[in-house]
């Protein structure tokens, strides 16, 4: 097969999927009211999967920051930190990432798919283990790829099993890196890490923590699933995205341990790209100022994301494991999927579609987000749209 | 090829069954992609419960050259050699 024929298949597959003419991947958004409602062709939509958890896209202190950071520094900094130098704004964000989590330094990433890319391919190589959870997002796969050691898996969120490929590695568990999430993407449920810390310590292992989803809504200051659970000592490296709770994009990872600034000068995903743009690190200062200070964002967010979760889960929708602001409607074929995701589009009502073989176990998702700047009236108005949907998908 | 191996073929032939349709017929030349229609989620599922049965571990890179029935057994083989 050539290299377009394959382009071809994956053509032939995607029209097999999904109906002619409904744009389900990549929905062209017209115009952006709000941090919750949108315009998809001529109809007024809500937000409903955009991980936006503190609704901080339209925050006006971040708003400022960007504009005057471009009218201070230009629209973009035009290449690596590497080779074009380092912006007072982009270490002032790594300092303050470091204070936030009382930790001895920062790193900051193009993106978060890079902040995992960087560190997993920077920490690991030929000849480590990198042990992850089945249900990592593709920029763990991925770092892991780019770093050449050998990749394990172990059944999502079963310490038991992260445990017995551990044993099974000998003296080998040394050198390897365990990498978990605070929030898993797609089922929004958390990693058990009381247990992942024992047994990382056991087997003196080095434990990664992606706090992607979980910044902004866990701990009580926002830090992620550590703060939440007392156990930021027991992480040796967090990573994390500015394209979730704090509204821009870009990546992070924090440590304690003296050897992380040594990645600037060894992993490609740091080295070989350009840095973010001033206003982009500009709105992230102020978004991260807002997060951690948020106390009232956080309660808001869990409010309505216990009141979307219940309801629901009351209507008799198979769901995540837990509540939490990332709710995945679980379905048995993507075709149930498709008429789900088409309803509540019909209705004015935008989430995430997620199909084989990215929902987990062959399943497919119709995935919501919840916000903080989603109101209770909303809220109350998804429900009841999911009830009128459900006689419909599941007859 | 020793017991060893025709066990662990046959073992394999027994989880792959579970995910095939009846009348499919399983030999070691069989490819599993394209002839059982097993994606690679399907695949990963069905190397942990290969993992769990031979208490072994296999890492996703050796996996990536994998495409028929006889090379997953023989992979998981070799590295049930390496851990006598």
């Amino acid at each position: 097969m050539s290299l377009l024929d394959k382009l071809d298949a994956v053509a032939a597959a995607r029209k097999a999927l999904l109906p002619e003419g409904l744009e389900v991947f990549g929905t062209p958004i017209e115009e952006v009211y709000s941090a919750t409602e949108a315009r998809i062709g001529d109809r007024r939509i809500l937000f409903l999967g955009t991980n936006n958890y503190l609704g901080l896209t339209f925050a006006p202190e971040c708003l400022r920051a960007a504009h005057e950071a471009i009218d201070r520094e230009g629209t973009g900094t035009t290449g690596s930190r590497m080779a074009n130098g380092s912006y007072s704004s982009h270490r002032a964000l790594e300092r303050e990432f470091a204070e936030f989590y009382h930790c001895q330094s920062g790193i900051v990433f193009t993106t978060g798919y890079q902040a995992n890319l960087a560190m997993i391919s920077g920490l690991a190589g030929a000849g480590d283990v990198v042990l992850i959870d089945g249900d990592s997002h593709a920029s763990v796969y991925d770092g892991c790829r780019l770093s050449g050691a050998e990749i394990i898996r172990f059944r999502h969120n079963d310490v038991s099993d992260m445990e017995k490929r551990l044993k099974r590695l000998g003296e080998r568990s040394k050198s390897t890196l365990i990498v978990a999430e605070g929030i898993y993407s797609m089922l929004g449920d958390q990693a058990p890490l009381a247990e992942i810390v024992r047994v990382k310590n056991a087997y003196n292992s080095i434990l990664l923590l992606d706090e992607a989803h979980s910044l902004g809504v866990l701990g009580k200051t926002g830090q992620g699933l550590a703060e939440e659970t007392g156990l930021t000592d027991g992480v040796d490296f967090i990573t994390g995205t500015f394209s979730k709770s704090l509204g821009s994009i870009g990546g992070y990872c924090v440590s304690n341990h003296p050897q992380l600034d040594q990645l600037r000068y060894i992993s490609r995903p740091y080295i070989f790209t350009a840095s973010p743009s001033p206003s982009t690190i500009a709105s992230t200062r102020a978004a991260l100022k807002l997060l951690r200070d948020g106390t009232e964002l956080r309660r808001q967010l869990w409010q309505n994301s216990r009141q979307l979760y219940a309801r629901l889960d009351g209507l008799g929708y198979q769901l995540g494991p837990q509540p939490g602001p990332v709710i995945a409607n679980i379905l048995d074929s993507p075709q149930q999927a498709l008429l789900l995701w088409k309803g509540l589009l019909d209705h004015g009502i935008y989430v995430n579609l997620i199909l084989p073989p990215a929902a987990p176990e062959g399943k497919a998702l119709v995935r919501c987000s919840v916000s903080a700047a989603h109101t209770s009236e909303q809220i109350d108005h998804v429900g009841d749209v999911f009830a009128e949907l459900r006689k419909s998908i599941f007859q | 090829m020793s017991t060893d191996y025709n066990n662990i073929l046959s073992r394999l032939c027994f989880h792959l069954k579970q995910l095939s349709s009846p009348d499919v017929v399983i030999v070691p030349e069989t490819d599993l992609i394209n002839e059982l229609a097993i994606d690679s989620v399907k695949l990963l599922n069905l190397v942990m419960e290969i993992e769990d049965e031979f208490d072994i571990s296999v890492s996703l890179n050796a996996l990536a050259d994998i495409q028929t029935v006889h090379e997953l057994a023989n992979l998981i083989y070799k590295i049930k050699s390496q851990n006598k």
